[in-house]
């Protein structure tokens, strides 16, 4: 029986990662919040790796963070190792990578969510999307329950119509065995909106105690860790790291998965859904790359308060007697005892082409996505997602602009910008190659780059914005200083240009000059710069990259010029592409289907090209002059 | 709207006497006044006023290309309503491409098929009630240049930018799976061997530039030089085959003679006649420089018409003339000139050809005979021996030329990145470059190559 509940500015359908985050920024913005799950002890389940951050993941985190939400904050509560990856290469690709206590990572964000305003947390599975006309009324639960909202966020995450599968045996539940939200999906179709089916995968988890360690590599943690947050004070969070270890498959390995290849769901047909290139199933890279002798496997501690170990590098729908020859064929896992088997996973997902880059549907106003249900992967890339769905949700309640973040801002614009724009036929991880502004985008500024969204949507309080400014002013400072202090070839500085190995001074040249020397840095130069102020590390980090790498930082900042150009262009909504009949029909029609926001968005379209781009704009120029 | 400062040859590309390179943008003026000088090689445009005249030589670097005139054209009152700068060209039409190449070299962008009235459009400076025709003009324009430089990456050229990109990718995409599963793949030493690679790459490139530069044969003509001693013809046979009233044309006074040039029909073979103005110095003033003249144009022709006197005897100067030619292994044609002319001892086909080894051919200026064999000759010379067996890369497309360019300059600085000890995740944003550029060549989208090449090629991800 029908029964109205009680009423909700946001709705949000799931607790994962993207569920969250949307959740907290709504909630945190001021507006009644209301967010449903399946089951309250998943609330930011890790159902698969149990890390945090990455190459490329970890930006995201840190842009996440730079916005006012939860996630760094929340792994730095929880890590029990962390890295930073990369290190020996430029600024842009150095990642932070934490290894999270899972079982904390989940407590600590249910008790955040728990203790925060306006936000209600409700045990519930939501079966339909109300509507009236084309705009999102509310949500009706399992019971008949109904919830009227102003504005819906879907992250039902890969557990719509989900089904694991394990060889032949096939259950119809959402990860970890949890239940699947099967009635969601009919709703959504019967709203317009297109769905379609993904496919991941998760390793086994071992019991620690079968396991030989002593055949294994050590894989220590940082000695110094660095945070994800830009809030965590560093000092606080040295702690006692916990190792990983590597392994290797062999030949057998390989033997055992070719000669059960035909048992494999991937290769009998069972599964239909598109997998991710970025993580294969161990079947499939043995398939692939036949070539290679061995792959790496990454034993991984799921927390300190369990036995299991995460198998990284080895996830497999094979059937649980292949996955037991599989793993006790690889070295120290002779005597492996399998707690949970490798399953892949089967989901309904959007086509993320129905969506705006604000992650507003285009056919139902109000309603907002995020996470794997957009057809991503990753608990990063679902958090990135979550929180600007939730914040464009509550300034759409408040009647505000809704806000952007575009592929010069963030990662978070690449991504976005990416699952709405282009063709995407698996489920999309982020990765540093995808960013074509990556020297600007770095993981080390994301503060400077979007804290003051942040602050401008109610994120971010004025004390925090206030340092940021200060930041920002000390650091523009310090340059100016260094492009602008020359040294000559006085004895003191020629001795120490030879102590560093670096070509004695003919004339005068400024400090910044010499801190682009490849043998110098910021660091290096201080003992000549005799009147240096002192500065926070982290200030200091930004006055290195700055000047060290100013020709390409100011190339790059040229081109992100000439982009913002063609953002700027907008196309309004109700344009129709069927009238300007010099656009070629592959366009015109990509176009109409796509309804890009700007001329930009209009040029990253496959299939519409540049001459295309000419004619649409020489069109809106005259429809403007008609006005 | 859009501020960056385009140009490009503003009048059809046919063989009128002048051809008109337009600049047009903010930055107008300051190209122009970079390549722009007197005879004293001052710079002439400061501040000029709008709508002046201005007569002077254009300069790529310390190279001489064209006596032009100027004329500037401040916005609105111009053609797009931004600034414009038009050069007047004289030199003909290689000559103009070389002027639009210095411009392009200093600061301006070789403008988009339609461009200029499409800026005019949206500059407000033609109101254009019918504004469908300038959307029709940019799509019709755009198929045209696409078709064109599709017809002209067939074959050989083609493949070799293929391969050279698909190289670059595997580069970039091995550079991406390392910066992106560190645990995976290894970048210790990598510099040193991409250096290489790229060594053999840029050889690539600028053999594709050089052939593009020097053997444009289908569209500019064969490079062709027409030699002899004095007296024997050559300038007849130069007003025959082009055509008197065109000689006069060219014949400008104070224009550098060793840049003349005229390009030529014969029958359906494009030539292009070079020191046309050697030729008629040698010729009026009967000069001894025949033999050193000749032999600089020599080194630079693909054909060479040789010039005998069918009157004369054989002397040591047509034997010398002979020797140079022979010296650079040219194709060349023996013209037994004036054959006319009554004599008692004729110079004989046969013995010409023991003695010059060269095919001979008869020949009279005066009463037009002999165009149509040597047409045939050059037909089963050029094209349809050697042109396909040596695998001659054409490359006519000044725009293609560009983008080769783009690509080895962006080569070029991976390689100082290397040497500079940078990190290696900023290789990849030359290389880059340099991908889109040779990829924008043939005319193919770049996108998501780089990620599904990291796919395809690497095993990636735990």
């Amino acid at each position: 029986m029908s029964f109205v509940a009680e009423e909700y500015d946001v709705g949000v359908v799931g607790a994962g990662h993207a569920g969250c985050e949307a959740a907290l920024a709504a909630a945190r913005m001021g507006l009644r919040t209301i967010m449903f799950t399946v089951s309250v002890d998943s609330i930011a389940l890790m159902p698969c790796n149990p890390n945090i951050g990455g190459t490329s993941k970890g930006h995201l985190v840190r842009e996440v963070d730079a916005l006012g939400g939860e996630m760094g904050k929340n792994i730095d509560k929880t890590f029990i190792q962390s890295k930073m990856l990369n290190q020996s290469k430029g600024p842009a690709v150095h990642s932070l990578r934490a290894q999270a206590d899972k079982r904390q990572y989940s407590m600590e964000m249910r008790k955040t969510l728990e203790n925060t305003d306006n936000l209600t947390i409700k045990q519930a599975e939501v079966v339909e999307i109300l509507s009236e006309g084309n705009k999102v009324t509310g949500v009706k639960i399992h019971t008949g329950g109904i919830f009227p909202c102003k504005a819906v966020v879907l992250c039902t995450g890969t557990y719509l119509k989900a089904r694991c599968l394990c060889g032949d045996s096939i259950q119809y539940t959402g990860p970890n065995g949890l239940k699947a939200a099967n009635e969601l999906s009919e709703s959504l179709k019967k709203l317009g909106i297109e769905l379609m089916r993904f496919k991941t995968g998760t390793p086994a988890r071992i019991d620690k105690r079968t396991i030989d360690f002593s055949v294994m590599e050590e894989q220590k943690g940082d000695e110094r860790v660095v945070p994800f947050s830009f809030s965590t004070d560093s000092e606080e969070i040295q702690i006692d790291q916990v190792s990983c270890w590597l392994t290797y498959t062999n030949e057998e390995t390989h033997e055992i998965i070719k000669e059960n290849i035909h048992r494999s769901p991937l290769y009998s047909g069972l599964i239909e859904g598109t997998g991710p290139r970025y993580c294969p199933s161990i079947e499939d890279k043995v398939v692939k790359f036949s070539d290679k002798k061995r792959h790496q496997v990454f034993i991984e501690p799921e927390g300190l308060d369990t036995n299991e170990m995460y198998l990284s590098g080895m996830s497999s729908s094979l059937p649980e007697d292949v996955q037991y020859k599989m793993y006790r064929s690889v070295k120290g896992l002779e005597h492996a005892q399998i707690v949970r088997n490798a399953y892949a996973i089967e989901y309904d997902c959007i086509n993320p082409h129905q969506l705006h880059p604000t992650l507003q549907f285009k056919g139902v106003e109000g309603l907002f996505s995020g996470g794997q249900f957009n057809g991503s992967s990753g608990y990063e890339e679902a958090a990135a997602q979550g929180i600007v769905a939730g914040i464009n949700a509550a300034l759409f309640v408040q009647g505000r602009e809704l806000m952007l973040i575009d592929r010069s801002e963030g990662y978070i614009g690449v991504l976005i910008d990416d699952l709405v724009t282009k063709e995407n036929h698996e489920p999309y991880r982020m990765m540093t190659s995808r960013s074509e502004y990556r020297l600007l985008l770095r993981q080390d500024n994301a503060d400077l780059r979007l804290r003051k969204k942040g602050y401008e949507v109610g994120l971010i309080c004025q004390e925090e914005y206030d340092a940021l400014c200060e930041k920002e002013q000390k650091i523009k400072e310090e340059v100016e200083r260094l492009e602008t202090t020359m040294v000559g070839a006085a004895k003191k500085i020629q001795t120490f240009l030879e102590q560093h190995n670096s070509t004695p001074l003919k004339t005068a040249v400024s400090l910044a000059e010499l801190i682009r020397r490849p043998e110098l840095n910021y660091d290096i130069i201080q003992e000549i710069d005799e009147k240096r102020p002192k500065l926070r590390e982290d200030i200091c980090e930004q006055v290195n990259i700055n000047i060290k790498y100013a020709g390409y930082i100011s190339r790059q900042i040229q081109q992100v010029e000439q982009f913002k150009k063609n953002e700027k262009k907008q196309i309004p909504k109700d344009f129709d592409y069927d009238k300007v009949k010099s656009l070629r029909l592959e366009a015109r029609q990509k176009l109409a289907a796509l309804k890009p926001v700007s001329i930009g968005q209009a040029s990253r379209i496959s299939g519409v090209s540049p001459a295309d781009i000419s004619v649409l704009l020489v069109y809106m120029k005259q429809k403007d002059n008609q006005k | 709207m859009e501020q960056d400062t385009i140009a490009a040859i503003a009048t059809a590309l046919n063989h009128s006497g002048i051809s008109i390179v337009r600049i047009s943008g903010e930055k107008a003026l300051e190209v122009a006044g970079r390549i722009f000088f007197n005879q004293k090689r001052e710079k002439i445009l400061k501040q000029p006023k709008s709508h002046t005249v201005h007569y002077g030589y254009i300069y790529d670097g310390q190279d001489l290309i064209d006596e032009v005139l100027v004329v500037y054209m401040k916005a609105p009152r111009s053609y797009t309503a931004e600034d414009v700068v038009e050069v007047d060209c004289h030199g003909g039409l290689k000559v103009t491409e070389r002027v639009l190449q210095t411009v392009l070299k200093n600061g301006a962008r070789l403008a988009e098929p339609g461009e200029f009235t499409k800026r005019a459009f949206l500059n407000g400076r033609i109101d254009l009630t019918e504004a469908e025709a300038v959307m029709d003009l940019i799509q019709s324009k755009n198929e045209f240049s696409m078709k064109n430089s599709l017809n002209q990456m067939q074959g050989s050229i083609r493949k070799k930018i293929e391969q050279v990109r698909a190289r670059l990718l595997h580069e970039i995409a091995y550079l991406e799976a390392a910066l992106d599963d560190p645990e995976h793949y290894e970048l210790v030493g990598y510099g040193e061997q991409l250096d290489q690679k790229l060594d053999c790459f840029l050889q690539e490139g600028k053999k594709i530039l050089k052939n593009s530069k020097n053997g444009a044969l289908l569209k500019d003509g064969i490079c062709t030089v027409i030699v002899g001693k004095p007296n024997v013809g050559k300038s007849s046979i130069l007003n025959l085959l082009v055509g008197k009233e065109r000689a006069i044309v060219t014949e400008i006074e104070g224009t550098t003679r060793d840049i003349l040039e005229e390009q030529v029909v014969l029958h359906d073979i494009v030539l292009r006649i070079i020191d046309t103005a050697g030729i008629r110095e040698t010729e009026d003033r009967v000069e001894k420089i025949g033999v050193e003249r000749s032999k600089k144009s020599v080194e630079e022709a693909q054909l060479v018409l040789f010039v005998l006197d069918w009157s004369k005897p054989l002397t040591k100067e047509d034997r010398e003339i002979f020797k140079l030619i022979q010296n650079q292994k040219k194709k060349a044609v023996i013209l037994l000139n004036k054959t006319d002319l009554e004599t008692e001892h004729p110079l004989k086909e046969e013995e010409v050809r023991n003695e010059f080894k060269f095919p001979v051919l008869s020949f009279s200026a005066k009463e037009e005979q002999g165009t149509e064999e040597l047409a045939a000759y050059i037909r089963d010379a050029f094209f349809e021996g050697d042109l396909h067996t040596e695998e001659e890369i054409y490359l006519t497309n000044l725009r293609q030329q560009q983008l080769v360019e783009e690509a080895i300059s962006s080569m070029e600085l991976v390689k100082q990145s290397i040497a500079q000890g940078m990190p290696e995740d900023f290789y990849t944003i030359d290389l880059t470059r340099a991908y889109e550029a040779l990829g924008r060549m043939i005319g193919e989208e770049v996108d998501d190559d780089v990620v599904d090449e990291i796919f395809r090629a690497f095993c990636m991800g735990k």
